[in-house]
Formats: structure tokens, C-alpha cells, sequence
């Protein structure tokens, strides 16, 4: 009896999740195995994923994807260390604004940054008028760097904030006591800290890697000539080229990566406790 | 039972650098203030070398407050500290060669018992050798060789203790500072771990120990002195037992062990040391050990225990009171007694036959075990 009414609450939302996430994917699939009114088959599988645009697009997404996560862990670890352990005023806030960024559009960092490093934006001008260089020298915005520097900036609060939670519940004793054995500032993060930090930063960063092989709003925004990803690949061959089948092989790829990285997020959760992870 | 004090201690002893023996700490004048609260307030005192000093008093005294300051961890107003013969008061903490444990033990949770107690060791840059030989020694020490290899959760709270102390000992400190060391843990574990603490003390007579508590019975059983703190001042200072016979002032009397304080007028002096006073219309004999002048209104302090119900030979002074209420505590009997407006305690042997509650009671005790106090706070 109360099985039967609870698989009643079950199924209105899971018919629901079905319609509007698991067919649309569902539809994605078919469509990578042959379409409609075709025998399904992997041959253009192996077509396309032998293929030179996908592979250069697979290396671009996984480097800068890398790159911004070791961007992002590197960053993250050392203001959250200055934050917590080095507490200023108005230190507290600070931590708040950067965890504001978390619900800002990724794209609009792109944005700000055209302003700022852009060929036309703030350094360069500074630079050709006011010092009469001849040619704009800050040029990196519009390469795979000016990706990886605002991923950097986009998803190093989601390496934060579970730091800023661990980092709420070391026992300050603990530093304490080693500084008074002997150990200066850095061994003490090294050896005390840095392992406290270990299970919020293997957690962060592996949301970060998640985030940033699908991300697609930055890539388009700084539109760098050779950074094609994965995500950037499937909207060129679905959006300008009509070759849905092409782009719907690349987001399957794109969507086992998602799912492969998603089960290392959730493995890490589980091994570590959401606790020790700081996410909760 | 055997000690786990065994040979550690003997082999701490033996590789003891003679620099590193008989540090004394000293506060003169030392004050400090949080954002314009002053928390601690022109402390001065003198640990001497190899002695144990407590220092006690009720949360927001100050006492910990002058612990951290010798730690390094809060930065005086004003006011030197030297550990030894070296001022400290601008060395960072890590530089002070001091051992440390705390109420929550604070061991580092990733890290095996040996590596905890390692941990002050390698972070000086001892060499290896050294690190693998003095680690099972301060281990000995406190009885935790077997657990060497142990993470601190798998072990319980006396012995994480235990193992706190064999790190902070580890280094060999010119001084040790346990701050409430055993308030985290259950009555029981905390007498054993105070016998373990006096005998480690007496193990190794040379180290300088600075204890905070709020434990009376805990600095009664390990000072050698007691520093009793209230509202960031130092209200009496000295010897525990001159300290608990004679306290300095009322506060003193009432936060180390139980006190009857009895208002008395009429002060006169006597002789050996001794004073008649009266409390009402009663006459009665108590130690002047503060010298109290002829005429002086003061305090007439005599605890719980040397109040008695059956006057002995020698008792000079007998009040009569009124039962309020017994309390059986197994082995003794606690009984509140009404003396006019005041109350009056007396404990007194579990199987002796009392009044009922609202009957009166004579009581009686020694001159000898009593003690005028003056009214006014003083040091002692």
C-alpha cells in the first residue's frame, strides 16, 4: 500500500525529467547513430572521431580545460589561504564579492576583459597614446591564454568556497601548536593546511574540469581564430554548417567526457565525506 | 601498576642539552588589549626554573590571555616577557622553543601518532637520527610506544592527550604551557592523567610548566605556585598551600577550595601570631597571618573540613547554627548551616548522626585553622 502510493509521487516527476532532459538527450544519440529513415550504425562515428577537426577540438578542450582547472586550483587554494588565515578587514567581504561571480553569466568576464587586454581595451590604449608604442603589446586576449585566464577568473570561487568552508573548520589550535614546535608559515601550510585542504580542492577541481570542457559562452565570446573545443565544434557544425549528425556524435563525446568527469566528482564526494569536501 | 613513565623520561633527561634545562618565564608589566579592551592588565610574575606555575580564575580572567602572550600568539600593549634570560616579547612563536598542548589536544588529524610527534622535530630541520631516536623516547614517556602508528581518531581522548604532551615534550622546550590540558576529558580519565602529570613533572624536575585552568583541584595537586586571576588582574600570588591556608583577599579564599567567610570586628592582636576577633556578640581566635591591625574590620576564614561537630580539646571557637540542609556525597556528608544572615558550610565524615533540617547545631574549630582576611583585595 505505501509502496504503491510513494511509486504514485515517484512518476509524475520522472515522467517530467524524461520529457524535457532524457528524450532530448535520447534524441542526440539517434541522431549520432544515423537519424531518421536510416539503419543505425557507427560509421560515421569512426568518421568523425578520426577526423582532424575533431581531434585538434578534443586537445583544445582537455588543455584548457587543464589549464584552467590548475588555474583555478592554484589561485583559489592561495586567496582562500590569505582570506581565512590572514584575516583583514573587511576580509569577509572580499570573500563574499568572489562568490558572487558564481552567479554571473560566464560570458560577461570575456566581455570585461576586451575592455581591459582587448587590442583596443584599456592596457593597449594606455600603451599606444600615452607611451606611443606603435603596435597594441598586449596580445593574448584572442588565443587559447585569453580562454584559460577568464575561466581562471570564472571558476576559481567554485574552488573557493568549499576551501572557505574547510578551511571554517581546521582548528586554529592546530596552527598554533605547530607554529609554537617550531614550524614557520609556509610548512605550516604545506604540512597542516594544504592536507586539510586536500578533499575541498580534489572536489572543487573536478567541478572545474566539469564546467570548463563544457564551456561555450567564454570560447565564443573571446572567438580566438584556432581555439575550437568540443562544445564550440558542435555549435559550428549544428548552427553554421546544418551537418546535425557530425554535431551530434561530437556532443555524445562531449556528454560521456561530462558523465565520466561527473562519476570522478561524485567518487571524491563519497570517498572523502560532502564534509571534509566542504561542501556542506 | 607500572608507571608509563618508564625509561623515557630517564633517556629525556640524559640527552637534555643543558641550555635547554631550568628556563624560568617572567611578565613584568605585561598588558593586553582587543580593540581598546583591556583583557590583561600589567601582569607581573616569575616562574622559576623547574617549578609549576598555575594559573587560575573563572572565564575572561585573563589567564589564558597570559598564556598566548608567552606563546607568541597575542602581541602586549605593553610590558616585556622573557623566557630565561632572553626577552621574547618580539620573537614569533616559532621561535621560542616552547612546547604547547591544548584543551582539544589539536593533533593533526592526517598525520600518525609518531608523525605528530615528529612533526616539531623535522619542522626545526633535526636530523633524521635525532628525529628517529627522541620520538620513541618522548612517546616512553607518556606511555604511547605501542601506539606509534596509530591516527589520532582511532585513539581515546586521555591517550590523544598523552600524545600531545609527548609532542610538545618532543622538542625539548625550555618551557612547557598546558592550557586546560584536561578539561576535555570525563572525571575519571582526568585524575589518572593528573597523577600522570605530577609524576612526569617529578620525572623531569627541570622543565618549567605554566598551567591555566579553571580547576582548583588541578593547580592544588600540580603548582608548585598558584596565580588566582580575575577580570585581567593577578589577586593573588604564592605558594598553593599558603595560598589555600591563608588566602590574601575574599576572592582568593572563595575560588581556591570552599570557604566560610564570617564578617569580624574588633581586631586584636595577640600573640604567635594570632588575633581574638568577634562576630556578633561572640568571641573568637584566628591565625593574623596578614599582620592586621589592632581594630580592623576583616574577614574570619575557616574551611568546610575544619569545622566539626564534636569539639576536640583543643577548640577555642564554638558558634551555634541552624540545619539547612544535608547533602550525602558517599564519602563525606555536605551540610549549609544558617549563622544569622550568613550561611556556613561544613563537611563532615559520612556515617556521623546530624540534626534534622531546622535543628541547631553547635560547631567548633581551631584558631589555629582559621584565618582573618582582610576586606580590601590585596596580592598575597
Amino acid at each position: 500500500m505505501r509502496s504503491g502510493s510513494a511509486g504514485a509521487w515517484v512518476l509524475p516527476p520522472l515522467l517530467l525529467l524524461a520529457l524535457l532532459f532524457f528524450y532530448p538527450l535520447l534524441l542526440i544519440v539517434r541522431e549520432a547513430l544515423g537519424g531518421d529513415g536510416q539503419v543505425p550504425g557507427l560509421a560515421h562515428f569512426g568518421e568523425v572521431l578520426g577526423s582532424r577537426m575533431f581531434r585538434s577540438a578534443l586537445w583544445n578542450t582537455m588543455v584548457i580545460a587543464a589549464l584552467s582547472t590548475v588555474g583555478c586550483l592554484v589561485l583559489g587554494f592561495v586567496l582562500s589561504v590569505l582570506l581565512a588565515f590572514t584575516p583583514f578587514p573587511g576580509s569577509r567581504m572580499v570573500a563574499r564579492l568572489i562568490d558572487t561571480f558564481i552567479a554571473l553569466p560566464t560570458f560577461l568576464v570575456a566581455l570585461a576583459f576586451t575592455f581591459i587586454y582587448g587590442s583596443a581595451g584599456m592596457i593597449n590604449e594606455t600603451f599606444v597614446h600615452v607611451l606611443g608604442v606603435a603596435r597594441p603589446p598586449v596580445d593574448f586576449l584572442y588565443s587559447q591564454w585569453g580562454v584559460i585566464l577568464s575561466e581562471i577568473t570564472v571558476y576559481t570561487p567554485f574552488v573557493m568556497r568549499p576551501l572557505l568552508a574547510t578551511f571554517s573548520q581546521l582548528d586554529p589550535a592546530q596552527i598554533e601548536v605547530a607554529s609554537s614546535l617550531g614550524a614557520r608559515a609556509l610548512t605550516i601550510v604545506r604540512r597542516i593546511i594544504f592536507p586539510a585542504a586536500l578533499p575541498a580542492l580534489i572536489a572543487g577541481g573536478s567541478l572545474c574540469l566539469l564546467l570548463t570542457v563544457n564551456e561555450f559562452g567564454i570560447v565564443l565570446f573571446i572567438g580566438a581564430k584556432d581555439v575550437i573545443t568540443l562544445p564550440l565544434l558542435v555549435y559550428d557544425l549544428a548552427i553554421q554548417q546544418f551537418d546535425y549528425a557530425s554535431a551530434c556524435i561530437i556532443a555524445v563525446v562531449n556528454i560521456v567526457l561530462s558523465l565520466g568527469l561527473y562519476t570522478v566528482y561524485r567518487f571524491v564526494l563519497a570517498r572523502y565525506g560532502r564534509r571534509r569536501a566542504g561542501l556542506v | 601498576m607500572k608507571s608509563p613513565l618508564g625509561t623515557g623520561a630517564a633517556a629525556y633527561r640524559a640527552v637534555a642539552p643543558a641550555a635547554d634545562r631550568g628556563s624560568g618565564i617572567a611578565f613584568d608589566g605585561v598588558s593586553v588589549a582587543y580593540g581598546g579592551v583591556t583583557v590583561l592588565e600589567a601582569l607581573t610574575l616569575t616562574v622559576n626554573p623547574g617549578e609549576i606555575v598555575a594559573l587560575i580564575g573563572p572565564s575572561g580572567s585573563g589567564k589564558t590571555t597570559a598564556l598566548r602572550a608567552v606563546a607568541g600568539f597575542v602581541q602586549p600593549a605593553t610590558g616585556r616577557i622573557r623566557i630565561g634570560t632572553r626577552d621574547v616579547t618580539d620573537v614569533p612563536p616559532h621561535d621560542r622553543n616552547i612546547g604547547m598542548v591544548v584543551q582539544n589536544y589539536a593533533l593533526f588529524p592526517h598525520m600518525r601518532v609518531d608523525e605528530n610527534v615528529a612533526f616539531g622535530l623535522r619542522a626545526r630541520k633535526a636530523a633524521s637520527a635525532l628525529v628517529a631516536a627522541r620520538v620513541p623516547e618522548a612517546l616512553a614517556m607518556v606511555g604511547m610506544a605501542a601506539y606509534a602508528r596509530r591516527f589520532p581518531r582511532e585513539l581515546s581522548g586521555g591517550q590523544q592527550q598523552r600524545v600531545a604532551i609527548a609532542r610538545a615534550l618532543a622538542i625539548k622546550p625550555q618551557v612547557l604551557l598546558l592550557d586546560e590540558p584536561l578539561s576535555a576529558l570525563d572525571a575519571q580519565i582526568r585524575r589518572s592523567m593528573l597523577d600522570e602529570l605530577a609524576r612526569l613533572h617529578r620525572e623531569l624536575p627541570d622543565l618549567t610548566v605554566l598551567y591555566v585552568t579553571h580547576d582548583q583541584i588541578e593547580a592544588l595537586t600540580l603548582a608548585d605556585r598558584i596565580g588566582i586571576m580575575r577580570d585581567g588582574k593577578l589577586v593573588a600570588f604564592g605558594p598553593a598551600q599558603a595560598l589555600y591556608r591563608h588566602p590574601p583577599n575574599r576572592f582568593a579564599a572563595e575560588f581556591l577550595g570552599r570557604a566560610n567567610l564570617l564578617p569580624v570586628t574588633g581586631l586584636e592582636p595577640a600573640a604567635d601570631g594570632m588575633a581574638r576577633v568577634r562576630f556578633g556578640d561572640v568571641a573568637l581566635t584566628a591565625r593574623n597571618h596578614h599582620a592586621l591591625p589592632a581594630g580592623d574590620e576583616c574577614l574570619l576564614c575557616v574551611r568546610p573540613h575544619d569545622v566539626h561537630v564534636e569539639p576536640h580539646a583543643d577548640t577555642d571557637n564554638t558558634l551555634v547554627a541552624v540545619v539547612r540542609s544535608i547533602q550525602w556525597q558517599g564519602d563525606t556528608q555536605s551540610v549549609e548551616l544558617a549563622l544569622g544572615e550568613h550561611v556556613l558550610r561544613l563537611a563532615c565524615p559520612p556515617r556521623l548522626t546530624l540534626p534534622g533540617i531546622g535543628d541547631p547545631l553547635p560547631l567548633h574549630f581551631r584558631g589555629t585553622q582559621a584565618t582573618l582576611v582582610p576586606v580590601g583585595a590585596a596580592l598575597g
